[in-house]
């Protein structure tokens, strides 16, 4: 899908909330979800960022780092991919504080999230760094630079390029994990439409609200990394089709 | 004091599980020589200069530079295996330009020309222009400077290689089928900025080639490699003219048939 497409069904999604909001049967419900849509966003910027870097230290340690902390990034990677961001979530909240370690709800939400979608994106970033060409490698130590030079100037440009697409799969998956928070006593957007349901039973408007919000956000969220995409590839393409 | 070679290969062997791919390679190559080596594929002629430019470990021997070890160290009067470091240090001395390129294809011929300089030899940044500038000149392409790699003919990305490789300053340089991923038609191009590098700067050349009229041309001496040996060498009229060994003149033959 064109980056025009997905243009026009943001605008129409945030077209169809303003709409909503002018009636009354919805509009009694619009502070309470943005103020809900606000915490999920900041949970989901920030675990995102977590997530990146995490994914990407976790690659680089995994593939050229020393022996104690190549193992240690195995060891993160298993343990965050193998269980569940939920059981991740209740750990950090509920059994953390009993061997004394107490985290506020939102330190331990964006941490879950940051660290779980973190394990699979180190993945990714390996991947895209394997499918850098070996050519690449070659030309750069005949050049004698230091494996840090190689992977700073010639190898992660290169795979920057590959890993956007995944990573914008990662991180609409880590969007929608943010309605997990909603169990660990954070008033999320989920968290919010819940409450608001149990108290007036109106499910139709609340639920088509936070329908159309989760919608909108993951779209700003692809149109941003299709651009990104665009921008990133552009040394790479060009020219391609002469 | 007698002149130490630029190179020794001494008593080196590669082998990969089984295969033996060099078995106990003795080569010296003097300062300023230009030494071709032919043979036929899976010989071990390519790995002779992976093996030079730390591409690809040995098994035995010792790679030696302008009297120091390239793949060894010296520590206590002994030879140990070389760490990252020595191995850098070492290496600065040689260059090389691959078959197919190589160019980084996110950065224009420019760039490609002027990273290593800044990065590695921590020149300032105009300095490093003024260079790739020369060279890119040299090499003829001087109004290509800021396409990208994908822009470029094989020919003029395989002379922004040579240039990128001359501007870290090379004693030795090594060429590995340079010409090979080639369209006939602009193998010329780039056997004539070789040509103009040997004349015009003080480099050491090793090449593995199958072009051997330009082998006869240029070398002062040609290696005729079978098998992971040295089968026969010799200035390139007696290779070609009057090659001793039979394997050299059944390959001869065979190559200057097919050409």
């Amino acid at each position: 899908m064109g980056i025009r497409t997905l243009v026009t069904l943001l605008v129409v999604a945030l077209g169809v909330i303003a709409v909503l909001a002018t009636q009354e049967a919805y509009s009694l419900f619009m502070p309470g979800l943005l103020q809900g849509a606000v915490l999920t966003v900041e949970i989901a910027v920030l675990g995102s960022l977590l997530a990146i870097v995490m994914g990407v230290l976790a690659a680089l340690a995994r593939m050229y780092g020393p022996a104690p902390l190549r193992w240690l990034a195995t060891v993160y990677v298993e343990i965050f991919r193998g269980t569940s961001a939920l059981v991740q979530l209740f750990w950090l909240f509920f059994v953390l504080p009993q061997f004394g370690v107490t985290l506020n709800a939102f330190l331990v939400a964006v941490l879950a999230l940051g660290l779980n979608v973190g394990a699979y994106g180190s993945e990714v970033v390996r991947g895209a760094i394997q499918s850098v060409a070996r050519g690449q490698w070659e030309a750069s130590t005949a050049l004698n630079m230091s494996r840090p030079q190689m992977l700073r100037r010639i190898i992660l440009p290169q795979a920057f390029v590959a890993m956007i697409p995944p990573w914008g799969n990662l991180l609409i998956e880590l969007l929608k994990s943010t309605a997990l928070v909603s169990l660990i006593t954070l008033s999320d957007l989920a968290f919010k439409a819940q409450q608001m349901n149990q108290n007036t039973f109106k499910t139709i408007p609340i639920f088509t609200l936070v329908l159309l919000m989760y919608l909108a956000m993951s779209l700003v969220l692809t149109i941003g990394m299709r651009l990104l995409e665009r921008r990133a590839s552009l040394g790479l393409a060009r020219g391609r089709a002469a | 004091m007698t002149e130490q070679p630029m190179v020794r290969f001494d008593n080196v062997s590669k082998r990969y599980g089984a295969l033996t791919v060099l078995d106990g390679l003795n080569l010296e190559i003097a300062h300023g020589e230009k030494v071709s080596i032919i043979g036929p594929s899976g010989s071990g002629k390519t790995t002779v200069l992976r093996m030079l430019m730390t591409l690809e470990t040995i098994n035995d021997g010792v790679i030696w530079v302008e009297g120091q070890p390239l793949t060894h160290m010296e520590r206590n009067g002994k030879l140990v295996p070389a760490d990252l470091a020595h191995i850098r240090k070492i290496r600065a001395k040689i260059g090389m330009v691959f078959q197919s390129f190589n160019l980084f294809p996110h950065m224009t011929a420019m760039q490609n020309c002027i990273e290593a300089p800044i990065t590695v030899l921590g020149m300032k940044r105009a300095d490093a222009e003024a260079r790739a500038a020369d060279l890119l000149d040299m090499v003829g392409l001087s109004e290509k400077k800021d396409h990208y790699p994908s822009q470029l003919s094989g020919g003029q990305q395989q002379r922004v290689a040579i240039a990128r490789a001359c501007a870290m300053r090379p004693k030795i340089m090594l060429f590995d089928e340079v010409t090979s991923a080639l369209d006939p038609e602009l193998v010329g191009e780039v056997l004539e900025v070789i040509r103009k590098l040997g004349r015009e700067h003080d480099l050491t050349m090793l090449m593995v080639t199958h072009q051997m009229g330009f082998a006869k041309e240029f070398s002062d001496r040609v290696c005729f490699f079978h098998a992971g040996k040295i089968c026969e060498q010799g200035p390139p009229n007696e290779l070609f003219g009057a090659p001793k060994n039979e394997r050299t003149r059944q390959f001869l033959h065979a190559v200057l048939e097919a050409g």
